[in-house]
């Protein structure tokens, strides 16, 4: 579980999130969505770590992550695993030393245990026989799987996923959507989807947060979001004119 | 200016930390090597040879006269090659070729969230990336730059055998004579190619590390990255010289 109180974070003086709460639940995809610019990403980054929030706390579980030192965040980061919007594989390394990395890292394993381990993630994503290639070698959909592999490699108890569907076509992200899903019960870890793509929020919202202009301005799952009255989740939902005549 | 300075002074102070896996530093270490240094040696080779040669043949037509001995030409090569051409004008060709280098493959990566996901991973992502590289450099330029110094005598000799603008003979002994301050002048060399080894690394580390935006920033990165290189090289080259050679 991950629970966030009165996060607010300003830019040169321009407010992007204003006193935001909420709680992810532990073995359910949590997503948080809004319009681009909304401050989505802003709020994962601080979530993480990547950013310090002006005001507010952060909870990974009961440990309190805004107040620990450098090195206790670090520990609780190792048990963090981010897909990041554009995969960000470390363009050096191969499909399977990009698997491998934080378990050469951080682990005591031997090598033959690593490559059992990355072999078994990388199974795991559907990415068979790719191991020696490179990221710039691989589609943008495997690269997306690969990143999945390495985010799961080190069995994180959080899972972070920024807009894993970008640029991908519709078959492939709900694969992606689905592999998460399946992730996060295999796991029962808590995950965080940033996402706008109506899609994944109709097939793996479980738990949602809807943010606009950096305020949240709804919470609810997948069921609850299509009877929704707040204007703007509304405008959202509904972008298109067929599917406004549709509801209507 | 105060602001970068902090910044890059913070960046400095990250590189000590402990390694979070020495095995996996090391093996960072002999890559940056290889990167850095070995895959230098070809231009540096070729660049001295022909600033050897260039040497050879300018000296030896302005000092053409019956009063002056022909070793005075291998002398004066010796003096500029080990002096100032090795050193100084091979660390501003690898500030071009290193510096831009180090800075677009930070920036790109900063820019590709790679950055970022060394951070998420609890990984000290300035002392796994920057600091292999710096201490790679401190380590091969020095070779790089004996490298250099044997390719420009060599350079040297070759157009003093091929056009017989002064017998090899001669050249040699000028480079061999008053062989009692070759220490002096190899220690102050190194020395300097080991300040210049840093402000390279550090300095275009410092560009691609705290890039922001995107790919045209990755080039102005990778701008300022040599410019600011060469300039701080040229500042510690007259630094250096004043307080070891006065």
């Amino acid at each position: 579980m991950i629970r966030f109180n009165n996060i607010s974070k300003s830019f040169s003086g321009i407010e992007i999130l204003k006193d935001i709460s909420f709680v992810f639940e532990k073995g359910k995809t949590n997503l948080i969505i809004g319009k681009s610019g909304s401050g989505k990403s802003v709020l994962t980054k601080c979530i993480v770590g990547l950013l310090e929030p002006d005001i507010g706390d952060v909870y990974y579980d009961d440990i309190k992550f805004s107040n620990l030192k450098s090195k206790d965040k670090k520990s609780v980061r190792k048990q963090i695993g981010m897909l990041f919007q554009g995969s960000a594989l470390f363009d050096s390394l191969t499909v399977e030393e990009n698997v491998a990395f934080p378990l050469r890292m951080f682990t005591k394993m031997s090598e033959e245990e690593v490559i059992e381990r990355v072999n078994f993630c990388l199974n795991r994503v559907n990415i068979l026989n790719k191991n020696s290639l490179y990221p710039s070698e691989i589609s943008g959909g495997m690269q997306k799987r690969v990143a999945i592999a390495r985010a799961i490699s080190m069995k994180p108890k959080y899972l972070f996923c920024d807009e894993p569907n970008s640029g991908l076509d519709p078959v492939t992200a709900i694969v992606i959507d689905e592999l998460i899903q399946e992730l996060t019960k295999e796991y029962q870890m808590t995950t965080i989807v940033i996402t706008h793509d109506m899609n994944s929020v109709l097939e793996i919202g479980e738990n949602i947060l809807f943010i606009d202009g950096g305020v949240k301005k709804w919470e609810g799952n997948k069921e609850e979001i299509l009877d929704v009255k707040v204007k703007e989740l509304y405008d959202f939902v509904y972008v298109s004119k067929f599917l406004q005549k549709i509801n209507n | 200016m105060i602001k970068n300075l902090g910044k890059y002074m913070f960046m400095l102070y990250h590189i000590f930390f402990k390694p979070e896996k020495f095995s996996v530093y090391w093996r960072r270490f002999l890559d940056e090597v290889i990167q850095l240094g070995v895959k230098s040696l070809f231009i540096v080779s070729l660049m001295s040879a022909f600033m050897g040669a260039v040497l050879v043949i300018q000296t030896a037509t302005a000092i053409e006269s019956a009063w002056i001995p022909d070793y005075t030409v291998g002398f004066t090569i010796k003096q500029s090659m080990l002096l100032e051409f090795c050193p100084t004008i091979i660390s501003l060709i690898l500030a071009g070729k290193v510096g831009s280098n180090i800075a677009s493959e930070l920036g790109t990566m900063r820019v590709t969230e790679q950055i970022d996901a060394l951070e998420v991973m609890g990984v000290n992502s300035i002392g796994y990336l920057v600091g292999p590289k710096i201490l790679a450099a401190l380590f091969i330029f020095p070779i790089v730059i004996m490298y250099s110094m044997f390719f420009g005598f060599f350079g040297g000799g070759l157009v003093c055998y091929s056009t017989e603008i002064i017998p090899v003979e001669q050249y040699i002994l000028g480079i061999r004579s008053f062989s009692e301050d070759n220490f002096v002048f190899i220690r102050y060399a190194l020395t300097k190619t080991i300040v210049f080894a840093f402000i390279i690394t550090s300095i275009s580390s410092f560009y691609g590390y705290y890039l922001k935006g995107g790919a045209l920033e990755v080039g102005k990165a990778s701008t300022n990255a040599v410019v600011y290189s060469s300039i701080f090289i040229l500042f510690a080259n007259y630094i250096l010289t004043q307080l070891m050679l006065i």
